[in-house]
């Protein structure tokens, strides 16, 4: 009986599981984790980018073993239209600093590694188990889980379920509904291989230095989504990613079908020119928002990272709101366990005050109508970005045109696709939105 | 029953890259597996254990790194696991590897007792050789049954063992004596999924490492590259093939005229496949 005794109990070995089975047993607690992939990180699918300072938190000399690609020194965001694209690029040697800021990675590397650490730590994890549902006592307590292996569950005095955007357990045993089309981004990439040193020359990179193109626009074809490009080491990742509702309510194109689109663009076809293509993942990506966050504490069990909805999409993070949920999670269950209290919800509540004391329910919450924003306003996701790459065009060809009338061009077509209410309506939403 | 059974950590074939560039193998990131073949041994031997009582010790040769496997064994029901490790071992080839081996299975007999039945994968899938297990019988003096498909009687007290074994023009079956060394065939069981209490254990278990000293091994030139009389000469990726699938009469009216008529192009350059198959449709 001993034996198949915990103090805790971690679901899942991605980046919110690893954190919080991390720092559990850093705390001197007897953790169980359960993975249900072969390894951590053979089931995980991201960009992927590292935030260094969510990972600090736990791990602080994490750069020491982690296996990085490369650190981003430059950061594009462009706007799409079909011929080409109008953005802001920010450069700066100030990134290449002894403890950069933010790291492309491999997922698959990376996971594994953290999943070491957790090892090392104490924890005992298991893989190629997956948790089918939670074990509760006669008044609903939660008291441990059971799994799709033969012989009996095994109990613990908390379970942490950091089973991912897709999560069973948390949907079948009633603390989470049905993941909803409208709350969950598909998306998919691709790894394209090339030698370092054409990586380099194409992107204007020395040493580990590397580059992110964020983009949206026409690609997405009028559905509210994102693409991206990741300088890897030896390689470039390369996805993107539309709203699931977007997929069945407003767009023809699946999924693979919008990325081989934005590979044939012409502002990214050169950048993949001569690659090999060598994986394809696809993901969902819960990115509800606030809204969408469910209940995250009850009697013997907490919810972190993607399960509890924890993605920022207006800033392409997630991990790290995973990694820091995580976190927080684990101490505040140490800190109960260690002081000889019980998992209760009402002690386990400190968790969430500590969520939302931190950057994760601050930007949750400042983001709280983007959502709603963006599924009123698909316009958004195609017009503006038409718009702006024909002003940048009317602005910048020299054709015997005055400026003046180039100015007053721009404005009416402007005004003509959207109407001076529409233009002001949507900055003022924008506005409201983004506060 | 004491059986021990001998595992190797390969490279996932399947998932192997060869560089794009430079054409060389490219082993960073690809996860490694126990050998296929193995776990045809490993399950046999469980499932003995399971009808006898006894244990199963899973045993390697590798680095450090093959602890994962051996761990993972202990995930599907192993009792205990054993790492043979040391860079002197580096470079083995199969006589190496199966004089390492066999001093291996000796130390472990001093500790354990002497095993009934060692099992062995039939070949490797990175190696291929299908020496290894014939070498280590040889070296123990152990019966050989390779390529075994099923195991039908074992009866333990008299240390007897009928089993059938696949040669090349049908079944054998075979009686002979225990201890033996026995290498599974493919598809002969299906490695079962551990039960909860046996990933648990694996988790927190202890694999024992040995050095060559550890393991009773003096005579090091019989060891890794020293003891290895083969010699890589080369290693080159296959040349692609010559001849290409082609989509033929894609969209024709009549696509029976057009296998008719490749047909007839087929038999004509392969008159004896014409003759076996008409023969053949003649009998039905």
């Amino acid at each position: 009986m001993k034996q198949n005794h915990f103090d805790a109990i971690v679901v899942g070995a991605g980046p919110s599981g690893n954190a919080a089975a991390y720092t559990l047993a850093q705390r001197g607690l007897n953790v169980l984790q359960i993975e249900r992939g072969e390894y951590a990180g053979s089931k995980n699918v991201q960009g992927a980018i590292l935030y260094a300072d969510a990972l600090e938190k736990i791990i602080p000399d994490f750069r020491d073993e982690a296996p990085l690609e490369r650190h981003i020194v430059e950061q594009r965001v462009w706007m799409m239209d079909d011929a080409g694209h109008t953005g802001m690029h920010h450069r700066s040697d100030d990134y290449n600093e002894d403890k950069p800021n933010r790291y492309t990675i491999l997922r698959a590397q990376f996971d594994k590694w953290f999943s070491r650490c957790v090892k090392e730590a104490g924890a005992t994890v298991i893989y190629e188990t997956t948790v089918t549902s939670l074990m509760r006592d006669a008044s609903g307590w939660v008291v441990g889980v059971h799994t799709d292996r033969n012989g009996e569950g095994i109990t613990a005095d908390v379970v942490i379920l950091a089973e991912g955007v897709n999560g069973l357990v948390g949907r079948t045993s009633g603390l989470r509904e049905e993941l909803k089309p409208e709350n969950v981004a598909l998306a998919v990439k691709e790894m394209h291989f090339l030698p370092q040193e054409v990586i380099d020359a194409r992107f204007n990179l020395k040493g580990n230095e590397g580059v992110v193109i964020e983009a949206m626009g026409t690609i997405t074809e009028g559905m509210v989504g994102t693409a991206f490009l990741y300088t890897n080491r030896e390689s470039i990742s390369v996805g993107i990613g539309c709203m699931v509702s977007d997929f069945t309510d407003v767009g023809q194109a699946t999924p693979h079908g919008l990325l081989d689109r934005f590979k044939a663009h012409p502002s990214i076809r050169a950048l993949l020119e001569g690659s090999e293509i060598k994986e394809y993942a696809a993901h969902l990506i819960p990115e509800g928002g606030y809204r969408a966050i469910p209940e995250l504490v009850g009697n013997g069990w907490l919810v972190v990272g993607d399960a509890g909805h924890f993605v920022n999409a207006v800033h392409r993070e997630g991990s790290n709101l995973a990694m820091t949920t995580g976190r927080l999670a684990a101490e505040t269950v140490a800190d109960i366990i260690l002081s000889g209290g019980s998992c209760s919800r009402h002690n386990l509540a400190a968790y969430v005050e500590a969520v939302k004391d931190s950057f994760v329910m601050k930007d949750m919450k400042k983001y709280k109508d983007i959502h709603g924003f963006l599924k009123k306003g698909r316009h958004v996701v195609d017009l503006y970005p038409r718009l702006m790459n024909r002003a940048a065009q009317t602005w910048f060809r020299v054709d015997g045109v005055d400026k003046k009338s180039k100015e007053s061009t721009i404005v009416r077509e402007a005004w003509r696709a959207r109407g001076i209410g529409g233009l002001m309506g949507d900055a003022f939403k924008l506005m409201r939105a983004w506060r | 029953m004491r059986i021990f059974v001998c595992i190797k950590q390969v490279p996932d074939s399947a998932q192997i890259r060869v560089h794009p560039v430079t054409n060389t193998i490219m082993r960073q990131g690809v996860p490694t597996i126990i050998n296929p073949y193995d776990l045809f041994g490993l399950e046999e031997a469980l499932r003995l254990r399971d009808r006898f009582g006894g244990e199963v010790t899973v045993m390697t040769m590798g680095p450090p790194m093959a602890s994962d496997s051996l761990r993972k064994a202990l995930t599907y029901g192993a009792d205990r696991a054993v790492l043979l490790t040391d860079r002197f071992f580096a470079g083995s080839d199969t006589l190496a590897t199966s004089y390492a081996l066999a001093n291996l299975i000796q130390k472990a007999s001093e500790n354990w007792g002497q095993p009934d039945i060692v099992f062995c994968g039939k070949q490797t899938i990175d190696g291929d050789t299908a020496q290894v297990g014939p070498g280590i019988a040889r070296r123990l003096g152990l019966t050989q049954l390779t390529y075994v498909s099923s195991i039908d009687e074992i009866d333990p007290s008299h240390g007897t063992i009928t089993v059938r074994r696949r040669a090349d023009h049908g079944v054998q079956v075979l009686q002979s004596r225990l201890p033996a060394m026995i290498t599974m065939m493919e598809g002969s069981n299906e490695i079962r999924r551990g039960r909860i209490e046996d990933a648990l254990r694996a988790a927190s278990a202890e694999v024992v490492q040995w050095n060559a000293a550890a393991a009773g091994i003096t005579d090091l030139g019989h060891c890794g590259l020293r003891g290895s009389p083969t010699v890589v000469k080369k290693v080159f990726a296959p040349p692609s093939r010559e001849e290409k699938a082609t989509l033929v009469g894609e969209g024709a009216a009549n696509p029976a005229a057009v296998a008719n008529d490749l047909i007839t192009q087929i038999f004509a350059r392969q008159p004896v496949l014409e003759g076996d198959l008409m023969h053949a449709a003649a009998r039905h």
